[in-house]
């Protein structure tokens, strides 16, 4: 496959959840690509939608009370919204893997983690218990698991949450994926191991090229990790673009208040930087939200229409784009 | 090494339980109004104060009352639970005829009520808010609410009265040749009901508690991993989330071990099972109280086997406890 | 799930919050659940009826009035009459008493020895724990029903002998599940800052951590008034209660011989007692449901 055809397409991509208060739309209209080989940082507050990204990529939207409305998700052309479960299954944790939030309980605390190692590749690979077991260590060895050989019998709670979210990488990665999603991979870490897993992360891609998909609302774990971003509002993509467009040169201002919220962004804070702020108000509820763009209640250049019509994405060239009316033609900026 | 001294310090403890309970027998025997001397001379039509002193003598109540605990301890400890009043036999040998039935009895409702259970649970987890989940809750209720000896009623007017496919009582057909394979399945014929009746209400338990705990653990984060490895319906659900799910049923049933053996108490008087409870039960009735305390200590001892025994068996499902202990 | 984008939507808390008084929210919980009113209405009747019914009726349940084991409805016996000729209606009417009267008292010495253990033994923790514990575990060794047997039959079969037996075998439970409550609440910051103003231990066990426990401790009350009751039957059933007291257990032990030629003898007065149960136990659920609002919600 030649280095621009997109690995993966997300196209449209609707999902709604049946609540006490009514339908929530929890995405509304998400498009991306995906790069073979590269790091797509999804970022946003919570709520907005990155998790169930994922979770319609993996098809693993819980259905009822969840429904994916529209749109297609294709990997290497094949539309994953259309596959039967059983493809599916031979999808997740083949094609596709996901590294979770919570590593303390992302594992089964009764098996040992080379029994769940071990579990994935016999499932995908049809080996025989010995070669999977083998496997196992192997992964725990490639995730830097000090004494893989003795602690592939361990249990899950032998060990320490950093240790236990490289199993989990090692588990993820263990069938080579040619998609990884990390949801918020390091959010329940400590700092300094969180900065392992990142380098451990890109240590990996680089050995196999895997694609990866960081599910994070740290700008800090972008910088570091993502060529590109894309930024979520309430269900949507508010803007997309290079990691350097979006740290140097934020269009929207939803992704202008994120970056201005983190300190240090930059390893030289450039000075007409203005000081650390939050972005007034709260993410609205996604029951019912009006016809105007989601974030105009809290944006501080809303103007009359914004509060009646939703922008549509716009390409303001170098891939940039940006759902705002400040960059619509004809608009006033 | 560790887990050899853990055993050991379970083994003590169990140790040290059972004496407590024959100090126990002991002080309950001495609390009760009148001795041995009262009973024996009541037999005999009275007897003169000498008599009753000779009595009283030769059965060691005039020595002091740590003498006596003593020496009643250390024949407990030996196996010398003391000589049936009824039977003018030494209770352990009554006690070792009836424990085989009462275990058979015991110990398969226990496994039934477990199994089955466990099963109806996972069953009714998968559909929540079905059929079946409501007959589930349902079950649970009704087990819970009618009483053991009631529930054997019904089910003897059912199998025996009405339909006349089930023996009404006893372990087996008196004519059958014994340990021969027509009597194994003849007692395994005599079982069937009163197995139902007693593992009914734990069956009614233990498949609320399941349900329970599996839809607890289906909503966990490790069935989102598995599912996210690619993992079908079948193996999330009997290999990652029913081994979970067990270990509560598994800590209840070790915990209502003594509540079951206590069930089947009143469960071998309805069906003359010829067990420690019919045992117990008739021995009251005559006022044999070296056979009734012998008894009592006796289902302690069994009682505190099994609690070692589930404790082995959660150490064996729960790789937690297991180091939490060796540690 | 540790999921931050559940669906429920983080702009519940702007909405105005009506703010109920905590016994008015438990009683609409409550009664929403049309088991539980079902099952206290049902139990307030069988309360009536134990409590009004005699005076009302003045009869000796005991009395012959009819031919033996005449079945239900017939000759104008609703309930039919058992082996000595006694109207099974008025059997089983008057039994309420004795079967409630023992449930209820057994139930209260069983939340009482429970309760206190518990509570020492999850406040104090240390020393006072392990020898607690230590009693706990002696007792759960002892079958119940056999210990309770042997205390009956030892001592003398009356009502408050069957009473003590039962309360005496079947404390642990409670008592476990109140430690735990103690253990966890204790930690808690309103403990903490009641200790902190100097508050005195007995104070802080009755006044402060008691009153958080009793939740899980009332819904188990009404499970164990349920269990109390089916250990008296169990226990007249053997003909280890009171003989000169009518109660259900006994009307079934006494016909228990003619199951097969007169069934109604057995099954109405257990009919009797299954329902009594049932109905504490759909007490016992539609409490735990109202204390637990958000449990239902699944």
């Amino acid at each position: 496959m030649d280095a621009t055809t997109p690995l993966l397409e997300v196209e449209g991509l609707k999902v709604e959840f049946k609540t006490r208060r009514g339908i929530a739309k929890v995405l509304e209209g998400v498009t991306f690509n995906l790069e073979p080989g590269k790091t797509l940082g999804i970022v946003g507050e919570s709520g907005c939608g990155k998790s169930m990204t994922a979770l319609s990529i993996m098809r693993l939207v819980p259905i009822p009370p969840g429904r994916i409305s529209a749109g297609s998700i294709r990997l290497k052309g094949e539309d994953l919204l259309q596959a039967s479960e059983k493809r599916m299954r031979q999808v997740r944790g083949k094609d596709i893997s996901m590294i979770f939030q919570e590593p303390m309980t992302s594992l089964n605390p009764v098996y040992s983690i080379g029994d769940q190692i071990a579990e994935t590749v016999r499932v995908h690979e049809g080996l025989s218990r010995r070669a999977a077991f083998d496997r196992a260590v192997e992964m725990l060895k490639a995730v830097n698991i000090p004494a893989a050989e003795k602690r592939v019998n361990e249990f899950p709670h032998q060990m320490s949450g950093g240790m236990r979210q490289r199993v989990m990488i090692a588990m993820a990665l263990a069938c080579r994926p040619s998609v990884l999603i990390a949801d918020e991979p390091t959010t329940a870490l400590d700092v300094t191991v969180q900065a392992q897993v990142f380098d451990l992360l890109k240590e990996l891609q680089e050995k196999t090229g895997t694609t990866i998909i960081l599910i994070t609302h740290d700008m800090g774990a972008i910088a570091e990790m993502a060529d590109r971003v894309m930024v979520m509002y309430a269900g949507r993509a508010a803007e997309e673009a290079t990691t350097e467009q979006i740290l140097t040169a934020p269009k929207h201002p939803y992704t202008q208040g994120l970056i201005a919220c983190v300190p240090h962004m930059a390893d030289k804070p450039p000075p007409e930087r203005p000081p650390l702020t939050e972005i007034p108000g709260v993410v609205p509820a996604l029951t019912d939200l009006g016809s105007g763009c989601s974030f105009a209640p809290r944006c501080p250049h809303a103007m009359d229409h914004c509060h009646s019509q939703m922008p549509q994405p716009q390409e303001l060239g170098g891939g940039h784009r940006v759902a705002c009316w400040l960059y619509q033609e004809g608009a006033v900026a | 090494m560790k887990f050899l001294s853990v055993i050991l310090q379970r083994l003590f403890y169990a140790a040290a339980l059972l004496l407590a309970v024959i100090v126990f027998n002991f002080i309950l025997l001495s609390l009760v109004p009148g001795d041995i001397a009262d009973t024996l001379a009541g037999e005999s039509g009275g007897a003169s104060a000498e008599v009753m002193a000779e009595i009283r003598r030769s059965y060691g109540l005039d020595r002091p009352f740590y003498v006596q605990l003593g020496t009643y301890v250390a024949k407990v400890v030996q196996g010398d639970l003391g000589k049936s009043y009824y039977f003018n036999e030494p209770v352990i040998n009554l006690i070792l005829e009836r424990v085989g039935p009462t275990l058979l009895l015991v110990v398969t409702a226990l496994v039934m009520a477990i199994l089955i259970g466990t099963l109806f649970g996972v069953i009714a987890s998968k559909k929540p808010n079905g059929l079946f989940s409501h007959f589930v809750t349902v079950l649970a209720l009704v087990g819970f609410s009618a009483p053991v000896f009631w529930t054997a009623f019904l089910l003897i007017v059912l199998f025996v009265a009405m339909l006349e496919i089930m023996p009404l009582s006893g372990l087996a057909d008196p004519t059958t040749p014994r340990d021969t394979f027509a009597w194994y399945l003849d007692v395994a014929h005599h079982l069937i009901l009163p197995v139902l009746s007693l593992s009914s209400i734990y069956l009614a338990q233990y498949s609320r508690l399941a349900r329970a705990s599996m839809m607890d653990i289906l909503g966990s984060d490790f069935i989102r991993t598995a599912r996210a490895k690619g993992l079908g319906d079948t193996a999330i659900t009997y290999k990652h989330a029913l081994r979970n799910a067990v270990i509560p049923v598994i800590t209840i049933a070790g915990l209502q071990f003594s509540h079951i053996f206590s069930g089947a108490v009143v469960i071998e008087t309805v069906f003359t099972w010829p067990g420690l409870g019919t045992l117990a039960f008739e021995s009251i009735l005559r006022g044999d109280t070296p056979t009734i305390m012998g008894i009592l200590f006796f289902s302690a001892m069994i009682v505190v086997i099994v609690n070692l025994l589930t404790d082995l068996a959660y150490r064996i499902v729960d790789p937690r406890i297991r180091s939490a202990r060796n540690a | 799930m540790a999921d931050t984008e559940a669906p429920p939507t983080p702009m519940d808390d702007t909405e105005p919050v009506r703010i109920e008084h905590p016994v008015v929210e438990f009683l609409r919980m409550y009664l929403r659940n049309w088991a539980a009113i079902a099952g206290f209405l049902m139990f307030m009747a069988i309360v009536f009826a134990a409590l009004f019914a005699p005076a009302l009726l003045q009869r000796d349940p005991f009395e012959m009035v009819w031919m033996p084991f005449s079945p239900p409805g017939k000759d104008g016996y609703l309930l039919g009459t058992d082996n000595l000729g006694r109207d099974l209606l008025i059997a089983v009417i008057y039994g309420a008493r004795a079967t409630l009267a023992v449930g209820a008292s057994a139930a209260g010495i069983t939340i009482f020895i429970g309760i206190t253990i518990g509570s020492l033994a999850g406040y104090y923790r240390g020393w006072v724990d392990e020898v607690l514990m230590r009693i706990t575990e002696f007792f759960q060794v002892l079958p119940p029903l056999l210990l309770a047997m042997v205390l009956v039959s030892l001592f003398s079969p009356t009502l408050p002998t069957v009473a003590i037996a039962i309360g005496v075998v079947s404390w642990t439970g409670v008592a476990r599940l109140a430690r735990a409550e103690f253990m966890r609440i204790r930690e808690l910051e309103f403990v903490k800052a009641a200790r902190s103003i100097g508050s005195r231990d007995r104070r802080i066990i009755w006044r402060v951590i008691l009153p958080n426990a009793l939740p899980p401790l009332i819904v188990n009350a009404a499970l164990t008034v349920g269990v109390a009751i089916l250990f008296e039957a169990a226990l007249s059933f053997l003909g280890l209660s009171d003989p000169n007291v009518m109660s259900w257990g006994k009307l079934i032990g006494d016909n228990r011989d003619y199951l097969l030629d007169a069934p109604w003898t057995v099954t109405m007065p257990g009919v009797a007692i299954f329902l009594t149960v049932l109905s504490v136990s759909l007490i016992g659920d539609g409490l735990n449901d109202a204390f637990n609002p958000r449990l239902r919600e699944r």
